[in-house]
């Protein structure tokens, strides 16, 4: 990502995109504002309806063409995901739904009081904070969930009753982990991001520090939050088919279950692996146009 | 607050022989002054020579590495101080006017009394709309302050810090960062003041400003208080040839 800037700032300052030599012109990007925080909603958001309707075109036309001479045609493969449809849609899909919101909820709530805890003067809190933010925003997602599946118990029991802790909800918990680092990181920047002199207008006008945070710093901070914590949504939703490797019937457990009950032609494949890809993207992509949209809103009106 | 037992007639604000270090460059060394209640000083001289430093350490937004600094009898630099009664006292107005731009003008004078010192939220805002008018900005209350003029904004920011009461103010080259055509405004708003015998101390790069309002002038001149006297006699009379030098460049 620097070196992507590195080469935005060189064409801009010496011009080489107008070069006949032969060489590759710098790739050069046009969306403004705080591109680092937000490449995965600017990749996503790039997608113009043209590139839609060719993806579109791959995904359903491509796999009728490669299987014509198969005696399992496409149109079976396309009748028996209709079938399935709702079984996938309704139960699969949802529960992926349901994982990234209460992960976002859970994270976001973590992350806030992480961030804080980076900024505290207090030394005692202010570095574990850091190391819990850079441990978990820098360790894989999915050896994060494998070790909170197999480190909670699956079971609690209070008093004389037995409650079982539902797999979905060890999931959120494991994703809950880096969410809640990257949202840490998020609230530190937006806060550092605001100018010393609001904090020394506070003091003077003898504020405490939680007052001066609480009544001046975070209500600034709050829209410059709101486009990255979107960006970040969009990627944890992307991410939630990981926990099919824990069993979980989600959208990816649950299409690998009704192609076995379709006798697992391989035909199979592409309609039902292609249409978790359109239902992920029907789903992210709007969410990606409209971080951007936000993005460009704040930067104007700052 | 305690009030010790500092007595009106003895100096509002004392320094005595005040040193503060930045890591390895030492920005006051050794600077003593005091300002009587009522009084308004300014220090002039050039840039680096500690001036903004000086009056930031008199709130405890900088602290010193040593002498002392004294606001109503109370140790600025004991360190059981209450930094947040000292500044209940000292009110502080800033070159980049630092108001809170998510908060109106009115709102922006209102919050301090309301949050900080608990006052009732009716009699603050019949306060701050008095404030709003003496500094000449009736019909701005509900702008933000993205909406207002350098100098319109830095008049919200001296009603903010007056909606504090406070027994002193400090004026942080408040119009170095304005439009010269707004300077005039702002500087009429502090004479108000001064008139109306609030005690200033004042870091300013307008001279003729300094010698219109002030009852003592202080050059500063790397970290040390070079030269003081009254303005009658401090820009005729100059002794010392920095002070001269400094005043031939810039009169």
């Amino acid at each position: 990502m620097s070196g992507w800037h590195f080469n935005r700032s060189r064409a801009e300052k010496s011009g080489t995109a107008q070069t006949d030599l032969p060489v590759l012109k710098p790739f050069t990007y046009n969306a403004g504002g705080q591109a680092d925080n937000l490449l995965f909603s600017h990749w996503l958001a790039e997608f113009s309806p043209r590139s839609l309707a060719l993806f579109a075109a791959i995904v359903l036309l491509w796999p009728s063409l490669a299987l014509a001479q198969s005696n399992y045609s496409f149109g079976q493969a396309m009748e028996a995901l209709w079938r399935w449809l709702p079984f996938i849609v309704g139960q699969g899909f949802v529960l992926n739904l349901l994982v990234s919101v209460v992960t976002m909820l859970v994270g976001t709530i973590a992350g806030v009081l992480l961030g804080l805890g980076q900024i505290s003067p207090i030394r005692v809190i202010s570095g574990p904070s850091w190391f819990i933010t850079q441990l978990f925003r820098n360790s894989p997602w999915l050896v994060l969930l494998f070790i909170v599946m197999l480190a909670l118990p699956f079971e609690f029991t209070i008093g004389d009753t037995v409650y079982p802790i539902p797999d979905w909800l060890k999931a959120v918990f494991g994703l809950s982990l880096p969410i809640m680092a990257n949202i840490s990181e998020i609230v530190r920047g937006a806060i550092i991001s605001v100018p010393t002199g609001q904090w020394e207008a506070s003091e003077s006008l003898a504020y405490s520090r939680a007052q001066t945070l609480r009544l001046v710093i975070l209500p600034q901070c709050f829209k410059r939050m709101i486009p990255p914590w979107m960006n970040w949504y969009a990627i944890l939703t992307m991410a939630t088919p990981l926990i099919s490797l824990l069993g979980i019937e989600e959208i990816i457990t649950l299409s690998r279950q009704a192609m076995e009950a379709e006798d697992n032609h391989p035909e199979l494949l592409v309609p039902f692996f292609g249409f978790s890809l359109v239902i992920f993207f029907a789903y992210c992509y709007p969410i990606a146009r409209f971080t951007i949209s936000l993005e460009k809103k704040f930067v104007v009106k700052q | 607050m305690a009030k010790s037992d500092w007595t009106p007639d003895q100096p509002l604000v004392s320094i005595r022989d005040v040193h503060k270090s930045f890591g390895d460059l030492e920005v006051l060394k050794g600077v003593s002054l005091d300002v009587k209640q009522g009084e308004v000083i300014c220090i002039i001289g050039p840039s680096g020579s500690g001036k903004s430093t000086l009056i930031r350490c008199i709130n405890a937004l900088n602290d010193i590495n040593s002498g002392s600094i004294t606001v109503e009898g109370i140790e600025v630099n004991d360190p059981d101080l209450d930094k947040l009664e000292l500044r209940k006292n000292v009110g502080m107005v800033f070159q980049q006017y630092n108001l809170f731009p998510h908060k109106t003008a009115l709102e922006n004078v209102m919050m301090a009394p309301i949050k900080v010192l608990k006052q009732s939220v009716g009699e603050v805002e019949e306060r701050a709309r008095a404030l709003i008018k003496r500094v000449n900005l009736v019909g701005k209350e509900n702008a933000y302050p993205g909406e207002l003029s350098g100098g319109q904004q830095q008049r919200v920011a001296i009603a903010r810090s007056l909606a504090m009461n406070p027994d002193v103010m400090l004026f942080d080259e408040v119009t170095a960062a304005l439009d010269p055509e707004t300077v005039g405004e702002v500087l009429l708003a502090i004479k108000d003041l001064a008139k109306d015998g609030m005690t200033c101390i004042l870091v300013t790069h307008e001279m003729g400003f300094a010698r219109e309002v002030a009852d003592h002038i202080y050059f500063t001149d790397r970290g040390v208080i070079v030269e003081h006297g009254p303005p009658a006699t401090f820009f005729t009379d100059a002794k010392d040839p920095r002070t001269r030098e400094f005043l031939s460049q810039i009169l």
